[in-house]
C-alpha cells in the first residue's frame, strides 16, 4: 500500500467579511486522503463545503484551520497550508491540476493554444503541445472547427470540454476536479468517464466532486461524506 | 608679464589685443581641452571689435598663442585672400607688431581658419585654430545644456546615432555635409567645425595640434598630435568624403591648376556653367606653379 | 526558480519629511498627505521578490504608490530609503547604491519600461524603427542592417504593420503606439520588464490584444515581469501573484488567484466586490 499523495487532517474554512461584520462558514474538520490511481469523492448537500476543499487544497482559499500534506514527486511531504506562493506554484506548474467549473483565458486566444498551455509552461515544443492538444479535443468530441477559434463564444458543454482538456493535458500527480461533466451531454460524460478510469490506471490521483451520483459510484474509489459546518455561533465558540 | 607698454609699441594696444590675464585664462583652457581630447572647455569669451559670428573665437585663440617669431596664415573657405580672411590678418598685423604673415602653408606657424583645413599636411611646428559657430553636435537632439553635459560625460550619444540611422532609411546614406560629428578618443564626439566631410580625415593622428575656438559659444575644444578622431558611422555603413566625380565617372580637375586630388568648390557662371575649382587657393597656386614649370621644362608655351 | 529582484522597504517622500510622517499616513489613516510637514509619502515598507519568468501585479487604486515603485526601480526617480538587488546571472546588483552611468548601463542592457503615456516612452521625433534603433544604439549594436532588421522583426511581432516603419509615432493611434513602445522596450531582450498601466485608456480590443501580445512575449522570452495596474481583469489575466498597495503601503500579498476570491484585508474585499 503506498503512501497517500494527499492526506487532509482537520481542514476549516471560514470567511471573515469586514465591511459586512459578518463570518461566513465554509468548511469544518474535513479528514481524508487521496492515493496514486484512485479517484476519491466528496460527497454532500449544498453548503457542505465541497468546493471549498478543492480551492483550499490548491491555496485559492486560504485554509483557516488543519493540515493538507502533499507528498511531491521526490517523495518529500509539505504542509501545502504553510508553503510559500512560489512552492505552491511551482508544485500547480507541473503537479497539481484544478479543473474548476469556470473556463478563464484571454479573449483571443485559440482553443487549441488554450488547451496547449500547461504543456508549453512545462517547456514542451509548441507543436508538440498543440498536437497533443488535438488529441484531447478530438478524444472529447470537440470539433475541429472549434479548435483554432476562442472559446468566449462556446457553450457551456463546450468550455467544459476545453476546460477538462487543458486540466488532462500535462498529466499532474493530483487533479483536482469541480464538477467535471455538469454541462456534458451523455455521450460526451461517458467519454470524459472513459479517459478519467484512463488516467487513473496510469498513476494519477484525483479529489473530484461529481454532480450525478452515478457519476460517483462510477469512479470513487473513495467517498468521503461531507456535512455543512456549524452555525456561526459555535464556531465562534471555537474560534475563541 | 611679458606685456610691452603702448609707448615701446606705439600704438594704444597690448600685444596681441587682449591683456594678459585673459590671455593666460584662454592658455589654460588650451591646457585643458588638450588633456581631455574633444572636452568642449568653457571660457570666459572676451568682446572683441568685431561681431560674434566673424571669427571672435578663433581670433581669441591665435591672439593668445601668438609669440613674436609666429609666422601667421589666415583663411577663410580655403582662401586667403576672402574678406574675413584679410580683416582678420589686418587685424593681427595690427595689434601683433613684428609679426609675420604669409599665404604660403608651407611656411606658417599658426593658421586660423575657416571651414577648411589646408591640403598640405600640417607638421609637429604647426597649430591651426578652426572656427566654430556651434561646438555641440548634441544641440540639435538635445535642447537643454544639463542634460547634453550628461550625455557627453556617460558617451551617450545614441540620440546623435539614431539621426544617422534615420538618414540612412531615408536617403540610403549620411547626408551630413558639413560638421560631421567625429568621436576623440573614443570618447567625447564633437563638431568639428562646418570642415567638409573631406577635411575630417585630416583630424585623425594629426602631427599638428589642432584647436577649435567658439567665439559666442565660450567654449575651447581640442583634438591633440596623433590621436584617434573616428567620425562617427555604423559598422557597414562606412565613412566617405565628397564625391567628385562627373557623370562618366572621372574624378574632376581643378580648372585653374588641373589637380586631381583636393577639395574642389563649384562656380556656376551667369550662363549656367560650371567650373571647378581648388578650394585652397595656395594649394591650388602652387600646383598652378608646378604644371607652369613642368610645360615649360617640356617645352610648351607658359 | 532563481530569485531576480528583491526589494526591501522601499519607500519614497516627496518634500521635507518629519518624524510623525509615517505614522500620519498610510490606509489607516486614509491619506498619504503629512498633516504636519505637508510631504506626501507615496511609499513606505513596500517588499517584495520577483522570479526569473513570473509576472507579479501590483494592484492599487488612485494615490496607491503602485506607480512609484516602478519608477524608483526603472531609476526615472531616487527612492527616499529602502534597497533593491537585482540578480543578474552569476552576479548582484544593489541598485540604489550604483552609480548614474551604471544604472544607466542596466537600464539599456537589462530593464525594459512600458509607460501609460506614450510620450514618456518614446521620441514622437523620430520614427517607429528609429525609436527601437536608439534602443539598440543604446545597447551599443552599430550594424545599421541588423539594427533595422530587428527593428522590423519587433514591430512585425508587436503586430505594428511593416509599411509604418518609418513613420511618426504622433501619426500612430493609441494602441499601436503603445505596442511600439512594447517593442521598443523588448529590443534588448531584457530579463526584467516594467509595465506601468500599459493598456489603461486603450479600448477593450485594443488592450485584450496587448495583453495577449504581453503573455505570448513572456512565454517565448520567460521575460519577468512587474505589472502595475488598477484593473482587476489584466491582474487576473496576467499575474500568478500580486500585491496590493493603499495610500503607499502594501497591504496584502499572494496569490492571484486567492487575491480575488479570498481575499483577506477589507480594502481588498471591498476592491475585488467591486469589480464590473
Amino acid at each position: 500500500m503506498t503512501l497517500p499523495i494527499l492526506q487532509v487532517e482537520g481542514y476549516g474554512k471560514h470567511f471573515q467579511l469586514h465591511e459586512q461584520h459578518k463570518l461566513i462558514p465554509s468548511s469544518h474538520n474535513v479528514n481524508f486522503s487521496v492515493s496514486a490511481g484512485c479517484l476519491t469523492a466528496l460527497v454532500g448537500p449544498t453548503g457542505a463545503g465541497k468546493s471549498s476543499v478543492l480551492k483550499g487544497v490548491y491555496r485559492t482559499y486560504l485554509p483557516s484551520a488543519g493540515r493538507i500534506l502533499y507528498r511531491d514527486a521526490m517523495g518529500h511531504e509539505l504542509d501545502l497550508v504553510l508553503a510559500s506562493e512560489h512552492q505552491i506554484l511551482e508544485l500547480r506548474r507541473r503537479e497539481i491540476g484544478f479543473v474548476t467549473q469556470f473556463l478563464h483565458c484571454l479573449p483571443r486566444q485559440a482553443t487549441l493554444d488554450v488547451v496547449a498551455q500547461p504543456l508549453l509552461a512545462l517547456g514542451v515544443s509548441r507543436i508538440d503541445a498543440r498536437q497533443r492538444a488535438a488529441e484531447l479535443l478530438s478524444a472529447m468530441n470537440l470539433p475541429e472547427r472549434l479548435w483554432s477559434v476562442s472559446p468566449a463564444t462556446f457553450s457551456g458543454g463546450e468550455r467544459q470540454r476545453v476546460n477538462l482538456a487543458r486540466g488532462f493535458i500535462a498529466k499532474p500527480r493530483l487533479l483536482l476536479l469541480d464538477e467535471p461533466t455538469a454541462s456534458l451531454d451523455p455521450a460526451t460524460t461517458e467519454q470524459v468517464i472513459g479517459l478519467i478510469e484512463g488516467l487513473k490506471s496510469e498513476g494519477m490521483a484525483m479529489l473530484a466532486i461529481f454532480h450525478h451520483p452515478e457519476t460517483t459510484s462510477r469512479l470513487a474509489d473513495q467517498v468521503v461524506e461531507l456535512a455543512p459546518p456549524p452555525a456561526v455561533e459555535e464556531l465562534l465558540k471555537e474560534i475563541a | 608679464m611679458n606685456a610691452m607698454t603702448p609707448a615701446k609699441t606705439g600704438n594704444a594696444y597690448n600685444f596681441g589685443f587682449l591683456d594678459e590675464y585673459a590671455k593666460k585664462e584662454v592658455r589654460r583652457a588650451v591646457l585643458k581641452a588638450i588633456a581631455i581630447p574633444g572636452y568642449q572647455v568653457p571660457y570666459a569669451s572676451r568682446e572683441m571689435p568685431m561681431g560674434r559670428g566673424f571669427g571672435t573665437g578663433g581670433l581669441q585663440l591665435t591672439l593668445s598663442l601668438i609669440g613674436p617669431d609666429e609666422v601667421v596664415k589666415v583663411i577663410d573657405q580655403g582662401s586667403d585672400d576672402s574678406v574675413n580672411a584679410v580683416n582678420l590678418r589686418h587685424f593681427i598685423e595690427m595689434t601683433c607688431p613684428g609679426v609675420s604673415t604669409t599665404t604660403k602653408t608651407a611656411e606658417c606657424t599658426l593658421i586660423q581658419s575657416r571651414h577648411r583645413i589646408p591640403e598640405l599636411p600640417l607638421t609637429s611646428t604647426q597649430i591651426i585654430v578652426l572656427q566654430v559657430p556651434y561646438p555641440d553636435p548634441l544641440v540639435v537632439v538635445e535642447p537643454s545644456e544639463d542634460k547634453r553635459k550628461t550625455m557627453h560625460g556617460e558617451a551617450d550619444y545614441s540620440r546623435l546615432l539614431v539621426k544617422l540611422y534615420e538618414d540612412i532609411v531615408k536617403f540610403d546614406e549620411i547626408t551630413i555635409s558639413h560638421r560631421y560629428p567625429t568621436r576623440i578618443n573614443g570618447h567625447y564626439v564633437i563638431d568639428p567645425s562646418p570642415i567638409p566631410r573631406w577635411d575630417v580625415p585630416k583630424l585623425n593622428a594629426s602631427a599638428s595640434l589642432i584647436l577649435f575656438g567658439a567665439g559666442r559659444e565660450k567654449k575651447i575644444y581640442a583634438v591633440p598630435p596623433y590621436t584617434k578622431a573616428e567620425p562617427l558611422a555604423f559598422s557597414d555603413v562606412p565613412f566617405r568624403v565628397e564625391d567628385f566625380r562627373d557623370e562618366q565617372g572621372r574624378r574632376r580637375a581643378c580648372a585653374r591648376c588641373g589637380c586631381v586630388d583636393s577639395f574642389l568648390d563649384e562656380f556656376v557662371a551667369d550662363s549656367g556653367s560650371k567650373t571647378w575649382q581648388c578650394s585652397d587657393s595656395d594649394w591650388c597656386d602652387g600646383h598652378a606653379t608646378k604644371s607652369i614649370l613642368a610645360r615649360q621644362t617640356q617645352g610648351e608655351p607658359a | 526558480m532563481n530569485k531576480i529582484l528583491e526589494v526591501r522597504n522601499l519607500s519614497k517622500i516627496y518634500g521635507p519629511g518629519c518624524p510623525q510622517c509615517l505614522e500620519s499616513t498610510g490606509p489607516e489613516a486614509d491619506t498619504n498627505l503629512c498633516p504636519h510637514c505637508g510631504s506626501v509619502v507615496a511609499i513606505h515598507d513596500v517588499s517584495f521578490d520577483l522570479f526569473e519568468g513570473e509576472i507579479l501585479g501590483v494592484m492599487g487604486e488612485s494615490g496607491s504608490g503602485k506607480s512609484t515603485v516602478v519608477k524608483n526601480l526603472y531609476f526615472d526617480q531616487a527612492p527616499s530609503g529602502g534597497e533593491a538587488i537585482f540578480y543578474d546571472r552569476d552576479k548582484q546588483h544593489d541598485l540604489f547604491a550604483l552609480n548614474a552611468a551604471q544604472q544607466r548601463w542596466l537600464r539599456n542592457h537589462r530593464f525594459g519600461m512600458v509607460y501609460q503615456n506614450p510620450h514618456l516612452g518614446l521620441n514622437f521625433n523620430i520614427s517607429a524603427g528609429g525609436n527601437i534603433a536608439e534602443r539598440l544604439l543604446m545597447s551599443d549594436l552599430m550594424d545599421y542592417g541588423a539594427i533595422r532588421e530587428r527593428a522590423k522583426a519587433l514591430l512585425a511581432r508587436t503586430e505594428v504593420l511593416l509599411s509604418r516603419v518609418d513613420d511618426l509615432p504622433r501619426n500612430f493611434s493609441g494602441g499601436m503606439q503603445q505596442r511600439v513602445q512594447i517593442a521598443k522596450a523588448l529590443a534588448t531582450q531584457p530579463p526584467l520588464l516594467f509595465l506601468d498601466e500599459v493598456t489603461t485608456g486603450l479600448d477593450l480590443s485594443v488592450q485584450a490584444r496587448i495583453l495577449d501580445l504581453i503573455l505570448e512575449i513572456q512565454q517565448e522570452l520567460k521575460t519577468a515581469m512587474v505589472v502595475v495596474t488598477h484593473d482587476l481583469g489584466v491582474i487576473r489575466l496576467l499575474t500568478g501573484r500580486a500585491i496590493v498597495m493603499k495610500y503607499g503601503r502594501v497591504i496584502e500579498a499572494g496569490l492571484t488567484d486567492q487575491i480575488l476570491e479570498d481575499p483577506q484585508h477589507a480594502y481588498t474585499q471591498r476592491l475585488v466586490a467591486s469589480a464590473l
